[in-house]
């Protein structure tokens, strides 16, 4: 019983700290489900099916649409997010993993990693738009703030691709260490930062120049170098820090985006890959590829609250307030 | 600064790279060069060797290189060639040496050797795709040949770290005739060993021996007299008797070595850390499944791709020490960096345990450490090895 009203007490605590609800969406790569979370109660609430193996996944600006790449379905899916029902399929190139959505809203930039290509698709004439060669297994995508840029990674080329948005272009190529995975703009966009899975690394790039800027190693005390596996990343409010999945080390890295230094590793579920904020980025969920859970950190305290359980092999996270 | 300028200003900046896109400033030349052996015949059919087993792992990296190397201006091309049975293989061997440095071998371990020694082949860089013989990785090593193909230890120690974690301590082993087994069963003994494990029976399987029955009803006979054991190992590297042993034995055991629960370089298993994006890639080029040959032979091209990319030259030295210096790694679809040793020039890499349909466990295991890199718990450490080539 005193078990049962701690933790009741703890609920509510967690209740009391969050400034407005919301829902934190989940795409299980095994179970073709998305899950959805309740950034309050820190439950799943409802569960959805999906096309085949679902891994990237976002919310058009006003939540309306969701997107969700069914990559083995060779689509984009776009789901009423109130229904839960797949509206239709966008043309997506085949094996798409990541994108992200330009801030006009509507074009998605599509990373087709069996293709070597980056696909640009009109999400309202569903057309697509162009198809950019890139290097081999496209994965990380970024969009500048002021939708200029579009970021494509490559796997095994390792390098960063800079896309021009106005002519659909490259523009520069840079290398980064291997096998990157993730790229976000920080600081106004005037960084990119780009993650190296088996190059355990971060790069942070000038972007007016394209030049690295700082380059970030990650180091696990007690885990072999080969297993800190830096994946997806997110930066906390006003891009002081970035919050960096480790892959295999089941660790999150909290890295100061002013000093580049990293400092704190917090443990969290079995292969993390991504992560996704609550609407006050006062809590980070993470997805735990292998033991099939999302990890709950306060930012605050840089503490692992709860680990709640969702389908097989969850991979993406997209937030959204309460409807 | 405005945007658009800061685009026309990076536009500038990049300009090299985007004018280099397609056109080759500096192209790296590779060979491929396969020396045919005789293949005894086996009692099954079941799964023929590619004609381009090797070759075709080779192309897909090609396109690999290709694909990076469009983005900086560099270039790869690929020969190959096929000595057949009889011809003598130095002299197409020094030929292509002739033409370029970097040659990728299909050879047993003596013409590896023979190559090796060339004097066209002194300044050189070979890659060993096919061998796994240990005296390669030991004694016998040459400074210009590297092994993107694990030593056969490197897969029998795999195979032991699963005996040690499962308790399967008391062995027995059934051996071909061939000589392929002979140099697994050997592996298999050093494992056992290293691993503190027992074999306590050991037995030939001798196809030219009074087998009047098929092997399907000889195998409960031939190993009822093993008595009671935890695991039998098969050596069976050509993969002729093997087969028929799993569910036919006398004890009701599990099978392992070459057949059952066995240890590969690749497998089209695998399909972990982007695995399946490779194996993909590759069936669409080749129609088939990649071989542990065809990944060794991916992983030699991709080694010299990756070495150009991060150092822009083709000069043999600059790659070389590159290759074998802290700054390479590959990112080879195994969960880690693969990187060579410098003791011995062999490819540092995880080992699949898998049975013909999933990915059982990845070697090394959890809790086998190591003072360096857990890695080097297989095969030939830098204490262990004669290697005085490096």
């Amino acid at each position: 019983m005193k078990a049962l009203l701690s933790s009741t007490s703890v609920v509510c605590a967690m209740v009391a700290s969050t400034a407005w609800g919301g829902e934190i969406w989940v795409t299980n790569e095994k179970d073709d489900t998305v899950s959805v979370i309740d950034t309050d109660t820190l439950e799943v609430i409802k569960t959805y099916e999906t096309g085949e193996r679902p891994r990237g996944i976002t919310f058009s600006k006003d939540f309306s649409r969701l997107y969700i790449c069914a990559s083995d379905s060779d689509a984009v899916q776009v789901m009423d997010p109130e229904t839960g029902k797949i509206l239709h399929d966008l043309p997506s190139g085949e094996d798409p993993e990541q994108f992200v959505l330009h801030p006009d809203d509507t074009h998605l930039y599509i990373a087709n990693e069996d293709d070597a290509i980056t696909t640009v698709v009109n999400t309202q004439t569903r057309k697509v738009v162009a198809q950019i060669d890139v290097g081999v297994e496209p994965e990380g995508m970024a969009v500048s703030p002021d939708g200029k840029i579009a970021i494509t990674t490559s796997e095994t080329t390792n390098m960063a691709h800079w896309i021009d948005t106005q002519t659909q272009q490259l523009f520069a190529n840079t290398l980064v260490d291997s096998r990157p995975r993730h790229a976000e703009f920080a600081k106004d966009g005037s960084e990119m930062w780009v993650s190296s899975e088996i190059g355990g690394t971060l790069t942070v790039f000038d972007t007016a120049t394209q030049t690295e800027r700082a380059k970030i190693s990650l180091d696990v005390k007690g885990v072999h170098p080969d297993r800190v596996q830096p994946v997806g990343f997110e930066f906390t409010t006003n891009d002081t820090h970035a919050f960096v999945a480790l892959g295999p080390s089941n660790h999150i890295a909290v890295v100061n985006a002013g000093t580049f230094e990293v400092e704190e590793y917090i443990l969290v579920g079995r292969r993390v890959w991504h992560m996704a904020f609550n609407a006050d980025k006062s809590r980070l969920f993470t997805t735990n590829g292998v033991s099939g859970d999302v990890t709950v950190i306060d930012v605050a305290s840089r503490k692992a609250l709860k680990s709640i359980k969702v389908g097989r092999f969850p991979w993406g996270a997209a937030f959204r307030p309460s409807p | 600064m405005t945007v658009n300028h800061m685009i026309r200003t990076s536009w500038a900046l990049a300009l090299c790279l985007v004018c280099s896109v397609g056109r080759a400033e500096i192209t790296l030349d590779v060979g491929y060069l396969k020396i045919a052996v005789p293949t005894p015949p086996t009692l099954s059919d079941l799964d023929p060797i590619p004609e381009n087993n090797g070759l075709a792992g080779a192309e897909t990296g090609l396109q690999d290189n290709l694909t990076t190397g469009k983005f900086l201006g560099q270039g790869y091309t690929l020969t190959h060639e096929t000595v057949p049975e009889g011809d003598d293989p130095l002299a197409k061997a020094a030929e292509m040496l002739a033409a370029s440095p970097f040659l990728i071998l299909d050879a047993p371990a003596e013409t590896l050797l023979a190559i090796a020694d060339l004097p066209q082949a002194q300044n050189a860089l070979l890659f060993n795709a096919t061998a796994g013989d240990l005296s390669l990785r030991d004694a016998d090593c040459r400074a210009n040949l590297l092994h993107t193909l694990p030593s056969d230890v490197m897969r029998t120690d795999a195979l032991a770290q699963v005996l040690v974690k499962k308790r399967w301590n008391d062995l027995v082993m059934i051996t071909g005739v061939f000589p392929k087994d002979i140099a697994y069963a050997e592996a298999i003994r050093r494992s056992l060993r290293k691993f503190g494990l027992t074999l306590s029976d050991e037995k030939i399987w001798d196809a030219g021996a009074d087998m009047r029955r098929t092997a399907a009803q000889e195998i409960p006979l031939f190993t009822q007299d093993f008595g009671d054991y935890d695991a039998l190992i098969i050596a069976d590297e050509l993969h002729d008797f093997g087969r028929y042993v799993l569910y036919n034995t006398w004890a009701a055991r599990p099978v392992v070595g070459s057949e059952g629960l066995s240890a590969r370089t690749w497998y089209p298993v695998i399909e972990q850390w982007g695995a399946s994006q490779l194996q993909s890639r590759f069936e669409e080029q080749h129609n088939r499944e990649m071989t542990s040959q065809d990944y060794a032979a991916w992983a030699a091209i991709r080694t010299l791709g990756e070495a150009m990319t991060r150092t822009n030259s083709t000069d043999i030295k600059t790659l070389r020490d590159y290759i074998l210096s802290d700054a390479f790694e590959l990112a080879g679809f195994k969960g880690r960096p693969l990187t060579y040793r410098t003791w011995n020039g062999q490819l540092r890499q995880p080992i699949a345990l898998v049975h013909p349909r999933a990915l059982v466990a990845q070697a090394p295991l959890e809790g086998f450490l190591h003072q360096t890199n857990e890695l080097d718990s297989l095969g030939l450490d830098r204490p262990e090895s004669k290697c005085e080539a490096y």
